[in-house]
């Protein structure tokens, strides 16, 4: 009975976490897009402007919540929530300390990669179930591309797998050696790239294409519905920044104490940073340019990364 | 045959509310999959009816009309207008006035080129481009603010010379602005031209060859990034241009990336022709002395062309002798290049089709008039 209370109350945690992750990733990235575009941001509601998003959430909330005449109704309304309850239980198995998860099995690195891949379905039924073109179009690619750059991430963490010598992302933490930056760094670049098409951003967002298919699998939505896939977009962006600090960097780099919870925050603002600046530095690549990116340049990295892991833990 | 069922062409409506059709154009796209097999482009969202109305109008009340053509040169049309009725009418035009002219206009260039160049990047995804051009678009605006008050439509250019004369200062303002301008240019080619990704979405895409592109009635940069070295400041050598040294920036393979980045290498010949037809102007009227308020050229035709950011916009203008033309029509070069889009999307797929779009540079105003 306990622990149900505690998963109970541990859920209602994390959606604020998730959120205020949100509410923060959209006020971060309108500043730094801002400041590269040689304009402010955002800067009228609250201190430098930090209250815009709640400004645009309240906005959102009370918007009319839309539904296109033809759309498949259930599957329609339904669908936000598949994608945003496998993308919010990303969190569950993030090592926020050392040797703590909220959540945490022998396999919960996988559980991390494998799960939110299931927001694939829930945007290919969006786009279809709105009954639009663009919609239709936008989560087809969504599909096609989520499941391409699956593979080299899988691939990239199977490396970290393999010198930690277990597949829980707290064991990964723990088993966290300051060499693996030199040895990981290719795994570290496939990982932090294939995260950014993971999370559908830029130069990588295809399935949304703002100048091809207007706003793609979403395109129909509006209201909170709309709302609930924005913060999947920026909830997942910060969920990869937490478990690429986590694992890739061992947290704060194995510190102990409040240096190493500075550190860890700190790798992961900056990794969220580097996901905004590639978004809005770069165009949108072709469909056929994305395939081949992930299958010819992304997946062989990742298959030679892992080969070099396993030389060196035999080693 | 079960075939036939999956072999469907998916008919997809894009525009004339969609965020790359540049204004209100309309594409209705039979898709195979992802790749386009027709693109039919369906326009007169935006007519106005401009050259039913010039003819309710005096032959000066048609000005503030040439403007709302091509929105974002206004100058072109209202030149390529005035040089027309100055035809019909027999008007000279003073020298300063001549010069003023070549100077708005080059300056207009730059500011539509910066506009389209922006698209370009906006169109393949890349937003910050759109930004930076703007600036330097925003920096030639204000020049324009300061010379007529106007930031759009300035109807600056009248028939007999120019609306006003340069205020204290403003020759100074933009050659000083001339020399700052090249530096931001730079930093614009390797922005857009420089990225990997941009040169993989624009270069090889919507290819047209100098014989199309002459067949098909290709002007300005679309024609000029096939190859083609059409420039009517050059072939017909109006106004002071002969006095003025200038290149004719061409292409080597004809896609969007030598289209988009003819408008880029134009802008530095433009910059060249600015500081050039500054130094040179000399003092003196702006406007011929003796124009009648009501302009009434004799009975017959005239027909003037100029070379505007988007290729050889004509003016034909016919006159019964009164005071109101009988008829004005406008060969626009934004309706003859954007009617390409036609024959240069089928066999891409449809992320490329905002790209072709954006490389033939349309402005609706001008296409529907």
């Amino acid at each position: 009975m306990r622990s149900y209370l505690f998963g109970v109350l541990w859920g209602f945690a994390a959606a604020i976490l998730i959120a205020l992750t949100a509410l923060f990733g959209v006020w971060w990235e309108r500043k730094v897009a801002g400041r590269m575009q040689m304009r402010f941001g955002p800067q009228q509601a609250g201190p430098a402007g930090v209250l815009q998003t709640l400004a645009d959430t309240v906005k959102l909330v009370v918007k009319e919540d839309i539904t296109p005449n033809l759309a498949d109704v259930p599957v329609f309304k339904l669908m936000p929530y598949l994608v945003f309850v496998p993308s919010a239980s990303a969190f569950a198995v993030i090592p926020f300390a050392n040797g703590w998860a909220p959540f945490n099995t022998e396999a919960s690195a996988l559980f991390f990669l494998a799960v939110p891949g299931m927001g694939a379905l829930g945007m290919l039924l969006a786009g279809w179930a709105s009954h639009n073109t663009y919609g239709s179009l936008g989560g087809v690619r969504a599909a096609a591309q989520l499941v391409s750059y699956e593979l080299p991430r899988t691939l990239s963490v199977l490396s970290l797998v393999v010198l930690a010598g277990t597949t829980s992302a707290v064991g990964i933490r723990g088993a966290w050696q300051w060499w693996w930056i030199v040895v990981l760094a290719p795994a570290f670049a496939v990982y932090f790239i294939s995260s950014i098409a993971e999370v559908n951003r830029g130069p990588f967002d295809l399935p949304e294409a703002e100048s091809e298919l207007v706003a793609g699998y979403f395109v129909d939505y509006s209201g909170i519905r709309w709302a609930i896939f924005m913060m999947v977009e920026y909830s997942g962006i910060v969920a990869a920044s937490l478990f690429g600090a986590a694992t890739f960097l061992g947290g704060g780099l194995g510190i102990p104490g409040p240096l190493g919870v500075l550190l860890f925050v700190a790798f992961t603002v900056a990794f969220t940073t580097m996901m905004i600046w590639v978004k809005w530095s770069f165009p949108r690549l072709r469909p056929d340019q994305l395939m081949s990116f992930a299958w010819k340049v992304l997946t062989p990295v990742a298959l030679v990364q892992l080969l070099v892991a396993g030389v060196v833990s035999a080693l | 045959m079960p075939d036939q069922e999956f072999n469907q062409e998916l008919v997809v409506n894009v525009g004339p509310q969609h965020p790359s059709t540049h204004g209100v154009g309309r594409i209705l796209l039979n898709l195979d999959g992802d790749i386009v097999r027709k693109a039919e482009l369906i326009i007169g969202h935006l007519h106005r009816g401009i050259e039913k109305m010039a003819e309710n109008r005096t032959y000066l009340q048609v000005v503030p009309l040439t403007d709302r053509l091509d929105y974002v040169g206004s100058m072109y049309a209202n030149w390529a207008y005035c040089r027309a009725v100055e035809k019909a009418a027999a008007i000279d035009v003073p020298e300063r006035a001549e010069y003023l002219r070549v100077i708005v206009c080059e300056m207009q260039r730059i500011a539509s080129h910066m506009m389209s160049v922006g698209s370009s990047g906006a169109d393949s995804g890349a937003f910050t481009v759109f930004v930076y051009a703007f600036d330097l678009r925003e920096r030639i605006v204000e020049l324009f603010e300061q010379l007529c008050g106007a930031r759009l439509t300035y109807s600056y250019v009248r028939p007999g010379g120019v609306a006003f004369d340069a205020p204290d200062g403003w020759a100074d303002a933009v050659l000083a602005e001339m020399r700052k301008l090249p530096t931001g240019l730079e930093e614009l080619d390797k922005l857009l031209f420089g990225n990997v990704i941009a040169r993989g979405r624009l270069k090889g895409v919507g290819i047209m060859s100098t014989e199309q592109a002459i067949a098909w009635g290709a002007t300005g940069p679309v024609a000029r990034g096939s190859g083609v070295a059409l420039d009517i400041r050059r072939q017909d050598a109006y106004s002071v241009y002969p006095r003025i040294g200038f290149d004719v920036v061409v292409g080597d393979n004809g896609d969007a990336y030598d289209r988009a980045r003819c408008r880029l290498l134009e802008c530095f010949e433009s910059v060249r022709i600015i500081e050039q037809a500054i130094t040179q102007m000399p003092e003196g009227p702006i406007l011929t002395d003796g124009i009648p308020r009501l302009i009434a050229p004799p009975k017959g035709d005239a027909y003037a062309r100029i070379e505007s950011a988007r290729g050889t916009l004509g003016v034909y203008t016919v006159s019964d002798g009164g005071a109101k033309p009988y008829r004005v029509h406008f060969r626009s070069p934004a309706f003859c290049n954007v009617s390409l889009i036609s024959r240069l999307a089928p066999s891409h797929v449809l992320s490329d089709l905002g790209v072709i779009l954006g490389s033939l540079d349309p402005v609706f105003g001008e296409v529907d008039r």
